[in-house]
């Protein structure tokens, strides 16, 4: 097949992005497949595509703009198979605020949260509210951007008085900000794959510093990985359970990893989706294909596989 | 089960690079450099204003003339006649130099990690602008000191808090300064804070490291004698050309004592056994033509004065009546400091979504002060840009108030 593999694109997100589109071409000429990279940022996406006329799309971008529904929107205009969800499915699944819904619905365990709009705080008072979050979420909280990826923007409140610093700094990368209870415990990564969605072994994260921050994600030995996850055999299940229903519920194809924290009862709590997740050698879901016994390769095919089998 | 490392070395750094670590305003910045985005971040010099076919030609006579030395190795202290060179620019502003009391360096930059090597043992105190130079910071940091932070205000270093330190016990090893439209501030030190300066590091036995890239870039006012020319035995002075030439040729160089020379040529030996003997060549010969580097230096000086005027008018224009900014009188930064309760690491990001970038002010301290200052820099894009880039800023500030008073009633 002649692939191109999109990645890059204008988010903050934009090397470790790049990163994962040159580890995808290799495994996919690997396959035999011919594969070239196009950076959106680079060249104008429909007149690329226009020039080089690819069988498919290998989506590698990372951040608003390549998991939010956008370039698979342009793509299906363009009638231009692509990997991954679907474009209104990643406009859910990107957004906390409507995924987090949606996982509510579905009965997913998701740590409860309030959602606080810029608009509303600028135009609405809105800010007297806060106190209101605080009483119904409980301190210590977890404050996020509704659509950002890598947990830029995100920030751990322990006092109410630093409620708004975090609040400024989350509206900072989105319109609106989450403020989520803070749920102690594992911190694990089901990776799922396939027409099936198949899940892979779970990885547990264990930052040195104790927390999953930007720094600690892409800082090589600032965090520890264990696959598979030392949890145990029961929460394993409860876990795997969660990712799955979670992925059939806001409709995830071909490749996703959910992340979750398995409480002290065993308890798992889903924090998000990625319907990008990061592909490079030392991303997590290539991690946990290869403690599967798969290279990298092997779950490129598997991913082909189910996104050619739409078309 | 197997436990995954991302890096398997993990356990065997050293401990001083604790803190090199991946960043949200590294990744802000991959997405600052690209072309849509007005990037009053970054302090590059405008090389665009040099004439390129006289830099062509510079580079073809070393080649043609100089071949084989231009390709091969040279001594670690830096070809004489590009110290001669060294010595003419600095007698430019006042200081008078030996060429043998000079080192060439991989731009002045090596010369600060140079100096840290041989001057700081873990644990020292040394004596820094707050805010100061981040490239400093970050070159003595990797020698573990503590940082003793002194103020600045429109003078410069508040000398008296540096005396106040030292009454109090405190020895530095050697005191850093900017002085001339220092890097973030902006600011010049007065003549009357130079004598104190170098009065009480004479007294007290404390050298001065004076790091002047800016000095030949005045666009107002008269310029002030440097420490150098005011104490030459007790200062260490710092020269480049990046800024009156190209920051590309990395061509620095210090000028201090000859046993402080011995020790740095040794040190630099050990680091890279000499500097580039090709861009010193090509360096030598572009500052050999009097009329040639002085006519190119006029043309940068008034392009960058140009450029201060547009940031300046712009921000008189647009900017909010609680933030307040220096006015320097050469270089290229201005320094910003906003409402206490603001935040420009965090707003960084909003920032970039509206295509303009900066520097949060917390790259400036070593102690994570700085959070309500932003350094804006005016050298490289052009005035439309300029004036563009603090409009968009300026909106972000107008929205970032009206948050914060949603949430603190007022």
């Amino acid at each position: 097949m002649r692939i191109a593999i999109v990645a890059g694109g204008r988010t903050p997100e934009r090397d470790v992005s790049l990163r994962s589109g040159h580890r995808m071409t290799l495994s996919l000429e690997d396959l035999g497949h011919e594969g070239w990279l196009l950076d959106p940022a680079e060249a104008p996406l429909v007149e690329a595509l226009a020039e080089r006329r690819p069988d498919l799309c290998w989506l590698a971008l990372h951040g608003k703009e390549g998991e939010d529904g956008t370039v698979q929107r342009l793509l299906d205009l363009l009638e231009i198979p692509y990997t991954g969800t679907a474009a209104f499915d990643c406009e859910v699944a990107f957004d906390k605020v409507l995924a987090k819904d949606a996982l509510r619905r579905a009965g997913v365990p998701t740590p409860p949260w309030v959602v606080i709009e810029g608009w509303a705080l600028r135009d609405l008072g809105g800010g007297a509210a806060l106190g209101k979050a605080v009483e119904r979420i409980g301190l210590p909280c977890v404050v996020k951007p509704s659509r950002s990826g890598s947990a830029l923007g995100m920030s751990f409140v322990e006092r109410e008085a630093d409620l708004p610093q975090a609040v400024m700094a989350a509206l900072s990368f989105s319109g609106a900000a989450l403020i989520e209870a803070k749920v102690e415990g594992r911190e694990v990564a089901a990776a799922l794959a396939g027409a099936d969605l198949e899940p892979l072994p779970l990885v547990e994260i264990v930052p040195k510093q104790g927390i999953y921050d930007y720094a600690a994600r892409y800082t090589a030995g600032a965090t520890e990985y264990f696959c598979p996850a030392r949890t145990s055999e029961g929460a394993s299940a409860a876990v795997t359970e969660a990712a799955s229903t979670a992925a059939s519920a806001l409709r995830l194809r071909d490749l996703t990893r959910v992340d979750l924290i398995v409480d002290r009862s065993d308890q798992p709590w889903v924090l998000e989706v990625n319907v990008s997740p990061g592909m490079t050698e030392t991303s997590l879901v290539p991690m946990a294909a290869l403690a599967s016994g798969r290279t990298l390769s092997d779950l490129c095919d598997i991913v082909l596989r189910s996104a050619t089998a739409r078309t | 089960m197997a436990e995954f490392s991302i890096d398997r070395f993990v356990d065997r750094y050293a401990e001083r690079t604790s803190g090199m670590s991946a960043s949200e305003v590294r990744a802000l910045f991959a997405v600052a450099s690209r072309p849509e985005v007005v990037s009053l971040a970054g302090g590059m010099p405008y090389v665009e204003a040099l004439p390129a076919q006289d830099v062509l030609e510079v580079a073809t006579e070393v080649v043609r003339d100089l071949g084989p030395t231009a390709l091969q190795y040279g001594g670690g202290e830096g070809q004489m006649a590009l110290r001669e060179r060294a010595a003419m620019l600095m007698a430019e502003e006042g200081v008078d130099a030996d060429p043998d009391d000079v080192v060439i360096t991989t731009g002045a930059q090596q010369a600060l990690d140079l100096l840290g090597k041989i001057f700081i043992d873990p644990g020292d105190t040394i004596a820094v602008e707050a805010p100061a130079y981040v490239g400093a910071l970050t070159a003595f940091d990797a020698y573990e000191p503590r940082f003793l932070t002194i103020e600045l205000d429109d003078e410069g270093m508040i000398v008296e808090q540096l005396e106040r330190a030292i009454v109090r016990g405190e020895r530095p090893t050697f005191v850093y300064t900017v002085p001339n439209f220092g890097n973030p501030a902006g600011v010049t030190m007065s003549g009357r804070r130079r004598e104190q300066l170098v009065a009480l590091c004479r007294e007290t036995g404390i050298p001065i490291i004076e790091d002047n890239p800016y000095g030949l870039l005045r666009f107002d006012g008269e310029p002030l004698p440097c420490l150098r020319s005011l104490d030459p035995r007790n200062v260490i002075y710092l020269g480049t050309v990046s800024k009156t030439f190209s920051p590309g040729v990395r061509v620095g160089w210090a000028l201090a004592d000859p046993s402080v020379i011995q020790r740095l040529v040794l040190a630099k030996e050990a680091a890279d056994l000499c500097g580039s003997n090709f861009t010193m060549l090509i360096t030598e010969r572009w500052f050999s033509d009097d009329a040639r580097w002085r006519t190119a230096l006029t043309g940068l000086v008034d392009t960058y004065r140009s450029r201060r005027d547009a940031m300046l008018d712009a921000l008189d224009e647009h900017f909010p009546s609680t933030a307040t900014w220096t006015r320097p009188s050469g270089g290229f930064y201005v320094w910003v400091t906003l409402p206490d309760w603001s935040d420009t690491t965090s707003m960084l990001a909003a920032a970039v979504e509206r295509r303009v970038a900066y520097v949060p002010g917390t790259a400036f301290y070593p102690d994570a002060r700085g959070a309500d200052r932003m350094r804006l820099a005016y050298c490289y894009p052009t005035e439309d840009r300029i004036r563009e880039g603090v409009a968009r800023l300026a909106t972000l500030l107008e929205d970032d108030a009206r948050l914060y008073r949603s949430m603190h009633g007022s």
